[in-house]
């Protein structure tokens, strides 16, 4: 690292830990003034927790952070203000229906009577904007503006209040990709005039292209340091993901047979007009488990609700059991389960479960009109409760009293709950979203076992997980998902962490061309 | 996970108490600057309420009318709506059965009368919570305001409908004639005196039975049915419904429509009870206070009964404690009330976090 030019922050030992879980152990950072610096790393690697701490909103348990060569001590986003550090979130923390001008003095209003502040702040903000290439019409009301003009605000309201360093958390994932080519060169303006940037993403493209020096995150651990210019995609790629232990599932070769699942291009507009699928295709045949990798939040929930009947599509096709769900024909979820279609969702305490419910209750969530459970005008409470007794005796739920709390038991319990009430229908295809989330590894390798289990008895399984290991495991073919839309598809038996996470970043050219000038 | 470690007995029934004795000493302090004795005015306020079969007939007279409202809240609550317009809903659910009685007390039997008014009162009501249920669930606008807004609406329809249309010919006072006896609801001095209990003559009438069946009702209905099942799953986690393919527009309205129902047979007690006739303003408020009984009583039929009881309790003893104490004045019984309904509704988590703290605490330790 250079380190002729004085540090704008040193981290020394920072760790942090929140219950069982260490999300920064030990982590060092040096970023010189005036630089543009990446932190890159996957989901969960412990980036935002550190941002989170150099801006004063976690304490950390240990280590020091210097500003500008002095130790400081940041308790709250105050003391960062006042220490010259600027943040703009992931989602904006702006009064939508106030001004740009109002929004930038918000906290900042300079008296009592609002005149005399505004016109000093809007003298200001004209400096700033010159001086920064920042234009902005300053009474344009926000919620009127486009979202990469928006975060302009979030920009302008941090240099508004002295902010020489800036820290940006994954400032792309909300902007077209001009509007994101326009934020670089903003940055590196900002850069010019002496502001630091620190950069938080998981796109290694924004890394190569905008940054002077990078950092590696995984696992809560700065893991690497490098110069950009001396670093590449693929090491980059290499040191977010890391070697990690290979999970083992014992199961044979796929034998997949028949299509019962056949999706054609299907695309959906969420309410804000963006398109969060993109003409994704595939088929699903039975006997094999299909895993979709990707970084969350590029289309996987989506697809998991499309499919699943939680919202309509948009354009595109599902053929399944006999039926094709268009835009015009929906099914929705409570008849996508009566063709036999289960879900086990990604988020089980936001969807998979009622957690005020007793067990038994959470256990026929979406069967609950099932004849199984109903009486000819009560529910069948009897049924309902040898019923849970016997699958909490199955899959081994602890503690096996089907009358507590839900939000009693354990995540991996609670999940046994969800997998056993969708598994136990005999359903013809599975949709299973992040299966182990926050399970532990004695219940990860009992859950592994019957997703395999299922696919064996010639049933078809789509499994999305952020977890690389745990879509390498369990799948016979991996399709990548990238902004919406499916940016790679191969056979589990060609895949390794490298070129999965490279499509992951949509950063992956074909092998075939490249190999020559690699080796 | 730390609500587990939370006694069943707190919630259910030390916080309620605590705020409720928290009311009554700012109430007490309210007697002392008057010039009076609380301990005194309390001995009035309790023995007016329970000390004598009169008493507690009012008691129980008022405790039907917030049962009906009280449920008519809870059932809403339960799914996750406020439906502030149980007032509203008992008003024009009054309407329909008055006009039941109207139409065949010369005609039919109370037999035939009585379904018929049930049905009356619950169409009336369950038509008037249709409305901003509809606009709640496929027009997004808030069932709190358009409910509020509907109480207003209703005030104004039953003025019309008095003066314009429901009146005797010949009368200034805007009431409808009075119903033939058979039209009656039976008050219970009657209905015990065959039995051999005579008790002294109060408006307690048969509607209290109805209230209690409502309550089996309602029970049965929100722990025990599917529809129940569809309804709390909506009221406690609306993104779980969604998965589960649960109709959230359609179970909204149906819940609105129960919720509407339940409040218009405020008008079996008032209207066929009590006034034998229809008449402006019967409602008085209860359709307000049943939110306080419905809090108090944490939604549950057993809770709204006990709270029901109490807040009768205070609206007869408040009535007999005016009585005794002169300088304790009509205004300051209902600030009394007023006290109890803002410690135990709006005040309701003031400590509530502080005691489970307290409990927490002492389960860890």
């Amino acid at each position: 690292m250079n380190n002729k030019s004085p540090l704008a922050i040193e981290l020394r030992d920072i760790s942090k830990r929140f219950g069982s879980v260490q999300a920064n152990k030990d982590i060092c950072l040096q970023v010189p003034r005036g630089t543009i610096h990446g932190i890159i790393g996957e989901n969960g690697a412990g980036k935002s927790t550190l941002m989170s701490i150099i801006y004063g909103f976690y304490a950390a348990d240990t280590g020091d952070i210097e500003i500008n060569g002095t130790v400081t001590h940041i308790k709250t986003s105050e003391d960062a203000i006042n220490a010259g550090i600027g943040m703009v979130h992931q989602h904006f923390m702006l009064v939508e229906n106030f001004t740009v001008l109002e929004n930038v003095m918000l906290g900042a209003e300079g008296g009592a009577m609002l005149k005399q502040g505004k016109a000093a702040a809007r003298a200001e903000l004209k400096r700033l904007a010159s001086e920064y290439s920042l234009d902005v019409d300053v009474d344009a009301v926000v919620e009127e503006l486009p979202v990469g003009l928006q975060q302009r605000v979030e920009i302008l309201k941090a240099l508004y209040r002295g902010a020489k360093v800036l820290i940006l958390d994954e400032p792309t994932g909300v902007l077209t990709p001009q509007e994101a080519d326009h934020l670089f060169i903003i940055l590196k303006s900002l850069k010019e005039q002496g502001v630091t940037v620190l950069l938080i993403t998981h796109k290694l493209r924004e890394i190569m292209a905008s940054t002077d020096n990078v950092s590696v995150m995984r696992q809560g651990q700065m893991v690497a340091h490098r110069e950009t210019k001396n670093t590449n995609k693929e090491e980059l790629a290499e040191l977010m993901v890391g070697k990690k232990v290979r999970l083992k599932v014992d199961k044979d070769e796929a034998t997949p047979t028949d299509v019962v699942l056949s999706a054609k291009n299907l695309s959906l507009i969420d309410s804000q007009g963006v398109k969060r699928l993109k003409n994704v295709s595939f088929d699903l045949k039975a006997g094999e488990i299909v895993g979709i990798a990707g970084v969350s939040g590029n289309g996987q929930s989506e697809l998991l609700n499309v499919l699943s009947g939680i919202s309509a599509l948009s354009e595109g096709e599902i053929q399944f059991s006999g039926e094709t769900i268009t835009p015009k024909n929906h099914k929705n979820a409570s008849q996508m389960r009566d063709l036999k279609m289960a879900h086990v969702p990604e988020d089980r305490h936001k969807m998979g479960l009622v957690t005020g419910f007793e067990a038994y209750e959470s256990a026929i969530l979406g069967y609950h009109n099932s004849s199984t459970y109903n009486g000819s005008i009560l529910l069948d409470r009897k049924a309902m409760l040898s019923e849970c007794e016997e699958r909490m005796a199955k899959w081994d739920v602890r503690p096996p009293n089907p009358h507590l709390k839900t939000a009693n038991f354990s995540g991996g319990n609670q999940q046994k709950i969800v997998i056993a009430r969708e598994v136990e229908q005999n359903p013809n295809v599975l949709l299973i979203g992040q299966p182990t989330r926050g399970v532990d590894i004695g219940a990860i390798e009992n859950i592994h076992e019957e997703i395999v289990k299922l696919r064996d008895s010639g049933k078809a399984i789509l499994l999305v997980s952020v977890e690389l290991d745990e879509i390498m495991a369990l799948s016979d073919r991996i399709l990548v998902m990238f902004d919406g839309a499916v940016v790679g598809s191969l056979a589990a038996s060609d895949a390794d962490e490298r070129i999965l996470g490279l499509m992951m970043a949509n950063a992956y050219s074909d092998p075939s061309e490249k190999a020559g000038d690699k080796a | 996970m730390t609500q587990a470690k939370v006694p069943a007995w707190v919630s259910i029934a030390l916080i309620p108490f605590i705020n409720v004795m928290l009311a009554f000493f700012v109430s007490a302090l309210v007697i002392l600057a008057l010039g009076e004795d609380p301990i005194e005015a309390a001995g009035y306020l309790i023995y007016g309420a329970f000390g004598y079969d009169e008493g507690i007939g009012y008691t129980l007279y008022y405790a039907t009318n917030l049962i009906f409202t009280g449920l008519a809240v809870s059932v809403a609550f339960k799914a996750g709506l406020f439906n502030i317009g149980g007032e509203g809903q008992a008003y024009i659910g009054g309407l329909g059965v008055g006009l039941v009685c109207l139409w065949l007390d010369s005609s039919m039997s109370l037999l035939v009368i009585i379904p018929l008014a049930i049905i009356g009162g619950a169409l009336f009501g369950a038509a008037w919570a249709y409305i901003p249920a509809y606009l709640q669930a496929r027009r997004g606008s808030h069932v709190v305001i358009t409910t509020i807004m509907f109480n207003f609406i209703a005030s104004s329809l039953m003025v019309y409908l008095m003066v314009n249309w429901l009146k005797q010919d010949g009368r200034m006072s805007p009431n409808s004639r009075t119903f033939e006896e058979s039209a009656w609801l039976p008050y219970m001095h009657e209905m015990l005196a065959p039995f051999g209990i005579e008790i002294s003559a109060s408006p307690l009438n048969a509607a209290f039975f109805w209230a209690l069946i409502c309550c089996v009702f309602v029970w049965g209905l929100i722990w025990h049915t599917r529809w129940g099942f569809q309804l709390r799953t909506i009221g406690t986690n609306a993104t779980a419904a969604l998965y589960a393919g649960i109709d959230n527009p359609k179970v909204t309205i149906w819940v609105m429509l129960i919720s509407g129902a339940l409040a218009g047979f405020v008008g079996l007690n008032e209207i066929m009870g009590v006034n034998h006739s229809l008449l402006l303003n019967f409602t008085a408020g209860y359709g307000f206070a049943g939110i306080a009984v419905s809090l108090m009583g944490r939604n549950h039929p057993v809770g709204i009964i006990i709270a029901a009881i109490l807040f009768g309790a205070l609206y007869q003893g408040g009535s007999e404690l005016a009585f005794e104490i002169p300088s304790i004045t009509p205004e300051i019984v209902v600030v009394i009330q007023g006290l109890v309904i803002l410690f135990s509704g709006a005040l309701e988590n003031m400590l509530k976090g502080r005691i489970e703290g307290l409990f927490i605490r002492k389960s860890v330790a």
